[in-house]
């Protein structure tokens, strides 16, 4: 861990003057900590923001805004989100430990970087970590990777759970940066790597997430977040799913599919979202939505079977959904 | 009499009865202290700068940035390091295996990936931690070999034999012209992962300076008289100049029985320095040694119709260093196991460019018996057979490699036992044909097999004026309730409260015993112990007998009891004396005897030593994911006599878990062109989480031995032994497919 200035900001305003070349915020910390020890991350300065106001969840437009600084416990335990977003609430119990939950926020977690090996170990090449250094996972060890949107200089994977569920929902993200404040569409906070990998979202320097706030439309009949990993509790996702639908009767009048472990960002396709409205809630259904999306997968050298595991999610993800039957939080299995 | 503790009395209040552990307030509390929680005044700390090539050279250390930090004291590397022997024989412990043990700092040569090229040392660990990431290494890489599977080819036999593991037996029979000539043949691949030990303490020591050129060393090891050997050997120091303790282990696992490149380097720093060093290791520096190689193993079973086996071949290769023949005993559980007339078992190592591989819980019999009872459930389905019939039909009760018979083998109650508490009974054979709701139900069994060992080692006895005991010895606790049954079978063998006695354990001031590992722990020093206490009963009870008007003045050593602290006529309980009174009246404060125990040679001139286990698994399996529960185990353990049925039943149930971990979770994954393993973080490197363990249940079937007085064969290993061959098994029940390399991931069954 290198060594550094710490400031502590009592403002948005504070916070973003006090940023710079080599600066990043903290607040839970419970990425950027690890990160700092493994000496991926080496900030010149830390800009403390826990103390900003940026704690709360509010009534908005419908909707709500959760601030940036609501802990993942908070949102998750908030009876309002429970009651009109309980696919975010499951998505984030299905992630980290009570521990983390209690000490990550929301900004925080749609920045938290990804899980590739290469990329925590400052002993390998990582074009994220050191542009242009190369990337030994393609072709490496590389079974949790991308399958879908990946490059030839990056196939990592966005490691959140929650941030499935906010693609889903449609989230708008709203930050403050030297510039003013602007509002972020979910589907283009995170980005594809490309060229630039070491990117992982279209944050500008010196921005900073004030809030995300969720539209009305909650999805809290018809939902699910379905996580398949290694083992049951306490591992990123292999491949996850967030679904939301509408019915009108048995015919689908909305659907809403974020996947997660799959690719530099929540992965979304509308084309199979739209193939899916107007149709019967049926496993056919399911599967040629499925079928659609899995069909652009490029796999790599280790991870030929997520494109199948996936396949087989989106539609099991989809009949829990439908059926009003979530994958359980506390039951010690898959459904 | 073997299995009464004191036979004086002919009651045990203690020993064979549920106690809870005596450390654990100590451990709940956070009073128990580690290796790293031990300090002295102007403690350095040191922080390890490890390679990032796995096979090469140093070509340049550029350490001044490193040297320039405020607080930093020294940054030591092989070019500036003090001398230090360059003796392959100085550097040898206990239980190295054959070969040159590695030396860290002697030279530039990179041997593995993660190997130590320098230490800084610092007035704290975040000045050290910050300097070494400012240590520029320059290497000369070389590609590196990694791939078992490239290297199959290239496997030897080992030339030199490891202590305390027996190479294969010489064949016996035509095992491959039986094979040929049988009805029913297979033959089959089996393979586990490398897996790494993760403990909750990571390896540490604490080196104190303390005065004349002798050091005080704190450090994690399953033994101090190992740490002992090895750094006076290293340093050239005499054993009165090194006291090493280490009172309690975050868990040992084989892990911690060889002294690491940490206490090494900490005992270097401290002399040259002449201050006191601590170096603790970080989680993923764990990977740099001893872990669970990779064994490509492959199996042939010819048959009979009937089941009878004909031909038995078991064939391994087995990762080590290129600096060491590590070795374990894989193949010849399998001649044990099985009566069969034409037998072959072969052993060889590849060597591949990582640390040494280690001992980790069962060395050998996890991997060996995951392939050989795989193999024999696959022979069961091609026959036809139950799994348990055809195991059945195969037993034996001589040991076939030594053609003598077992001490005990109560293999076969095991089977009775736990089928009948799993309801085996209730299976449908074919693969697919138990269903619930999406789920595919499988149950498979498996056995397993392990030494029961005993090993030369001393206990102390002290019995103090005050009617208070103390025992203690030099092995360690590494977990398993050692201080527990030691203090049980003081108590019993003295009519003592289980509060009136002291067990010291992990300090080389203590009398001498062995590292603990290999099980045999409890038979080793709890025999030393009883012997020890004995000795002081019978002490006493001259003293009893001596005193004015004795009520037990004509009494026989043989017709009294030790009870409540007191000793009293067998047959008029009326007639005692308090052991307080009797050694008033002697005038004796205090009491010291040195028990002594080791193998029964007599003993196993006639019989062979093991315990076994029969252990049955239910898992429920998503048809469509392909993801696995283990929903039910029965582990049912012959094991002699059972010291404490609470502190063994959670040594089978961690177990248990450990081989869940085996079958389902653990692989430390190696990028072969970088010669390294990358997953080396708990988040990455998966073992069980409490939501993936449900029902486990464990049974000690009665077992009488006689290999030592306590009739004890020792828990430590056995439970995870047969797991993950029980678990494999279940998941061809059912689901039809057969997984031959573990962890069964989702992968291998989409």
């Amino acid at each position: 861990m290198n060594r550094f200035d710490y400031v502590r900001a009592g403002t948005v305003a504070e916070a973003v003057g006090a940023f710079g070349d080599g600066a990043r915020f903290i607040a839970g910390g419970t990425n950027l900590i690890d990160l700092m020890k493994y000496e991926v991350e080496k900030p010149g300065r830390l800009i403390d923001i826990t103390r900003l106001p940026l704690q709360g969840i509010e009534e908005h437009e419908g909707g709500l805004r959760l601030g940036a600084l609501a802990t993942n416990a908070k949102v998750a335990y908030d009876a309002r989100v429970a009651e009109r977003y309980p696919l975010l609430r499951n998505a984030i119990l299905a992630g980290a430990s009570a521990q983390l939950r209690n000490a990550a926020t929301t900004g925080g977690n749609l920045l938290q970087r990804t899980r590739c090996y290469y990329f925590y170990d400052a002993g390998t090449p990582c074009n994220k970590r050191e542009p242009g250094s190369g990337c030994p996972a393609i072709g490496g060890v590389n079974r949790i990777h991308a399958i879908f949107g990946a490059s030839d200089q990056c196939i990592a994977t966005h490691p959140s759970d929650m941030c499935i569920a906010l693609a889903a929902l449609e989230a708008t993200v709203r930050v403050s940066g030297p510039d003013g404040e602007r509002a972020i569409p979910f589907a283009e906070f995170h980005r594809l790597p490309g060229n630039a990998p070491e990117k992982d979202t279209t944050l500008k320097p010196g921005e900073i997430v004030v809030s995300v706030d969720l539209p009305e439309r909650g999805f809290a009949r018809n939902y699910t977040y379905l996580k398949l990993r290694d083992r049951l509790s306490y591992a990123f996702a292999l491949v996850s799913v967030a679904a939301g639908l509408e019915l009108d009767g048995d015919t689908i009048t909305t659907a809403r599919l974020a996947l997660g472990g799959v690719a530099h960002k929540p992965w979304r396709n509308q084309e199979a979202e739209a193939l899916l409205v107007g149709q019967p809630a049926t496993r056919e259904t399911f599967a040629k939505a499925a079928d659609l999306i899995v069909a652009e997968a490029k796999p790599q050298s280790e991870n030929g079977f997520k494109v199948e595991l996936a396949r087989r999610a989106i539609v099991r993800g989809l009949e829990q959904a439908a059926a009003g039957t979530p994958q359980s939080l506390s039951d010690k299995r898959i459904q | 009499m073997a299995t009464q503790i004191s036979p004086a009395s002919g009651t045990d209040r203690h020993v064979g009865s549920p106690r809870s552990r005596v450390d654990g307030p100590a451990k709940v509390t956070g009073l128990a202290k580690y290796a790293a929680e031990f300090t002295a005044e102007g403690l350095v700390h040191g922080y390890i700068v490890t390679s990032t090539i796995a096979r090469g050279t140093v070509t340049a250390i550029d350490t001044a940035a490193a040297r320039a930090v405020p607080g930093v004291v020294k940054v030591l590397t092989h070019d500036n390091r003090p001398d230090m022997s360059e003796d392959p024989k100085s550097y040898q412990d206990m239980v190295g295996p054959p070969g040159v043990p590695y030396r860290p700092l002697l030279d530039a040569n990179v041997l593995f990936s993660g190997q130590p090229v320098a230490v800084v040392l610092a007035e704290d660990f975040e000045t050290a931690r910050y300097a070494a990431s400012l240590v520029k290494v320059t290497y000369k890489a070389e590609t590196p070999k990694t791939d078992i599977d490239a290297l199959l080819g290239e496997a030897y036999e080992p030339p030199k034999k490891r202590d305390g593991i027996k190479p294969p037996p010489e064949p016996w029979g035509d095992a491959d012209g039986a094979y040929a000539k049988a009805p029913i043949q297979l033959r089959q691949q089996y393979r586990m992962a490398n897996e790494h030990h993760n403990p909750m303490e990571p390896h540490a020591t604490t080196v104190v300076v303390e005065e004349g050129g002798t050091f005080t060393v704190y450090d994690k090891i399953q033994g101090v008289a190992n740490t002992q050997q090895y750094l006076t050997g290293a340093f050239g120091l005499k054993p009165e100049q090194v006291r090493v303790l280490n009172p309690y282990l975050g868990g040992g696992f084989g892990g911690g029985l060889r002294p690491q490149f940490q206490a090494f380097l900490a005992m270097l720093a401290a002399r040259d320095l002449n201050r006191s060093v601590r170096i603790v290791l970080t989680r993923e520096q764990m990977w740099s040694f001893t872990y669970r190689a990779e064994a490509v193993q492959t199996v042939s079973l010819g048959a009979d119709r009937d089941g009878t086996l004909q031909a038995l071949r078991h064939d391994a290769v087995h990762g080590t260093s290129h600096y060491e023949d590590y070795q374990e005993n894989i193949v010849n559980w399998s001649g044990t196991l099985y009566a069969c007339d034409n037998v072959k078992l072969t052993y060889k190592l590849a060597k591949i460019d990582t640390a040494t591989p280690g001992d980790m819980r069962a060395p050998g019999a996890v991997s060996g018996l995951f392939a050989l009872e795989s193999a024999m459930d696959e022979l069961a389905q091609d026959l036809g057979k139950d799994p348990i019939e055809l195991r059945l039909i195969n037993y034996t009760d001589r040991e076939p490699i030594e053609d003598k018979p077992f001490g005990s083998k109560a293999l076969k109650a095991c089977f009775t036992q736990g089928a009948e508490r799993f309801g085996w009974a209730k299976r449908t054979p074919q693969p697919r044909s138990m269903r619930e709701g999406r789920e595919l139900v499988g149950w498979g069994v498996a056995s397993g097999i392990w030494e029961a060992l005993m090993m030369p080692s001393k206990v102390r006895a002290v019995l103090t004026g005050d009617g208070k005991l103390e025992l203690g010895n030099s092995t360690g606790d590494i977990g398993t309730g050692t201080y527990t049954i030691l203090t049980q079978i003081g108590a019993d063998s003295l009519g003592l409260s289980m509060e009136d006695v002291t067990t010291k354990l992990g300090d080389t001031s203590l009398a001498e015993a062995p590292v603990a590992g290999g099980s045999w722990t409890a038979a080793s020093s709890g025999t030393a112990a009883m012997k020890a206490c004995r000795e002081i009963a019978a002490q006493v009870f001259v003293l009893a007998r001596q005193m004015d008007d004795s009520p037990l003045a004509n009494a026989d050593f043989e017709r009294v009891v030790f009870t409540g602290g007191r000793i009293a006529l067998a047959d008029d309980p009326s007639r005692s004396v308090a052991i307080t009174d009797a050694m008033k009246a002697g005038g004796f404060d205090r009491i010291e005897v040195v028990g002594e125990a080791g193998p029964d040679s007599d003993f196993a001139k006639e019989f062979e030593c093991f315990t076994h286990q029969a252990v049955f698994v239910e898992v429920k399996v998503d048809e469509e994911l392909g993801q696995v529960r283990v929903t039910r185990v029965v582990s049912a353990i012959a094991a002699g006599k059972i010291l404490n049925p609470k502190t063994a039943r959670s040594q089978i149930i961690g177990a248990t878990v450990m081989g869940i971990g085996s079958a389902l979770h653990e692989e430390s994954m190696l990028d072969h062109r970088l010669g390294r393993f990358m997953n080396r973080n708990l988040g990455e490197y998966h073992v069980p989480a409490h939501a993936d363990i449900h029902d486990l249940d464990v049974i000690f079937v009665d077992e009488e031995d006689k290999a030592n007085p306590l009739g004890v064969k020792g828990v430590g290993e056995i439970g995870i032994v047969g797991t993950a061959a029980a678990i494999a098994n279940a998941v061809h029940h059912a689901t039809g497919k057969r997984v031959r390399d573990m962890p069964i991931t989702v992968e291998k069954l989409l």
